[in-house]
């Protein structure tokens, strides 16, 4: 099979239905993107390059040094009812890691429990598909993988144009640290009403479809720029 | 033409199964799938299906015939092979999954033997209708493909025919002064007739 090229999507999709696996590699390869397919969430982080680091401290985790940097996902389809570890405790295991963090984390289930739902996207999972996954659900995740891959580029920017604005008079620091307490309250105050909006979106959407870019495309770009100001 | 009674057989057949509730849309998105890479694509991942879901049947009936009956285990199970069932658009047999749940949840063992029945019993006759729908739909495309290269070849044979008759042509062409020698009557009609037909119309 020819390589990867630059501009090809890496998906690695977990799930331990063999059937689903087969589907979900047909729909991510259908939409052109290039796929690692693993049965079970401890694979997964063994393909990432995530070992267990010490058994007493079962969150630390290391990254083997001869997988890193060899390996680029840049979006993880995760199963939720997984045996051992689930689609859940896979995603906690990703946010959790500093190398990992980044990637976006997609959750599927045959079941529509908002709960479950609620408590997926507030780990940080970007989407919540339910099964069976379809080729309009696969279409909705290539603008998660963009802005994966943009964000590199602008955090370096902002973090020049923050040290510019050490350099500058203080007049001009004050306001501009004014506005950008301003953006980071509008920024905390985002995530918040999103959660909001995409709750009150499953529970009284009668299409089991759930819909989450209605609430967020628009406000997408701000917490983008805002969320990278932010981190220090 | 048979190719016609063929695909007319496979369609009936396929509404049939969505008309009678055996199939949902998900087997139409199976269907958008399928491509040049993967032509056979709905095929395959139904065989996937009924091979996986067998063994997932035997662990449910073993479940089942174990005492005491351990519901978590068999929800477990049940949870699986509907979850198949719904990917590749199983209505009959995911709605009887949905029953045994109901039942499995409640703890009614009773339930559960009862819908199990039903379960494996969808699960059977899906199995047969979609053998013999993907029987047909294979015998239309072979036809179909047959057919294709049966009008290739006669194609082919009509050019070279036609090629041929140029060859002879271009021959007389050389030999048109001639054709005084071979004019009868009726001669200098001929060579009119020769100039204004089309080279195809030519009767030897």
């Amino acid at each position: 099979m020819g390589m990867a090229t630059e501009s090809q999507f890496h998906v690695l999709a977990v799930d331990d239905s063999l059937i689903d696996r087969k589907l979900i590699e047909k729909l991510l390869k259908i939409s052109s993107f290039q796929v690692t397919t693993v049965d079970s969430g401890t694979k997964a982080l063994e393909f990432l390059g995530l070992h267990e680091h010490d058994q007493s401290k079962p969150s630390t985790l290391t990254i083997s040094p001869n997988n890193h940097q060899e390996v680029e996902v840049n979006l993880i389809i995760t199963d939720y009812c997984m045996p051992g570890m689930t689609g859940y405790d896979l995603l906690k295991k990703i946010k959790e890691s500093s190398s990992l963090r980044n990637i976006p984390v997609v959750i599927m289930s045959s079941e529509n429990v908002p709960s479950r739902i609620s408590r997926c996207l507030e780990e940080g999972a970007e989407e919540f598909f339910l099964k069976p996954v379809r080729l309009a659900d696969v279409n909705r995740l290539r603008p998660h993988m963009m802005k994966t891959k943009l964000k590199d580029p602008i955090q370096e920017k902002l973090e020049k144009h923050e040290d510019i604005d050490d350099e500058t008079e203080k007049p001009e620091l004050q306001s501009q640290e004014q506005q950008e307490q301003q953006q980071h309250q509008q920024q905390q105050q985002q995530p918040q009403q999103q959660q909001q909006q995409s709750q009150q979106q499953q529970l009284s959407s009668s299409n089991k479809r759930k819909t989450l870019e209605e609430g967020l495309s628009p406000d997408r770009t701000r917490p983008r720029y805002n969320g990278i100001a932010t981190v220090v | 033409m048979d190719r016609n009674h063929l695909k007319r057989q496979v369609d009936l057949m396929k509404r049939s199964l969505f008309d009678q509730g055996y199939l949902d849309e998900q087997f139409i998105q199976l269907e958008e799938l399928q491509d040049d890479d993967n032509p056979n694509f709905v095929e395959e991942i139904v065989t996937l299906f009924f091979n996986d879901s067998a063994r997932l049947l035997q662990n449910i009936e073993q479940a089942l015939v174990s005492v005491p009956i351990d519901f978590a285990r068999l929800d477990n199970y049940m949870h699986q092979f509907k979850g198949s069932s719904s990917s590749i658009g199983a209505k009959r047999v995911k709605n009887e999954c949905t029953r045994f749940k109901e039942y499995c949840t409640a703890g009614n063992a009773e339930g559960c033997f009862r819908t199990f029945v039903q379960v494996k019993q969808e699960h059977a006759i899906l199995r047969t209708k979609l053998e013999t729908y993907f029987q047909a739909y294979i015998s239309f495309m072979c036809v179909f493909v047959l057919v294709i290269f049966a009008l290739t070849y006669i194609c082919l044979l009509f050019c070279l025919y036609l090629f041929s008759w140029q060859d002879k042509l271009d021959h007389l062409g050389l030999q048109e002064v001639k054709l005084d020698d071979y004019m009868d009557e009726g001669g200098s009609l001929i060579i009119d007739l020769y100039y204004k037909y089309d080279k195809a119309h030519m009767i030897e």
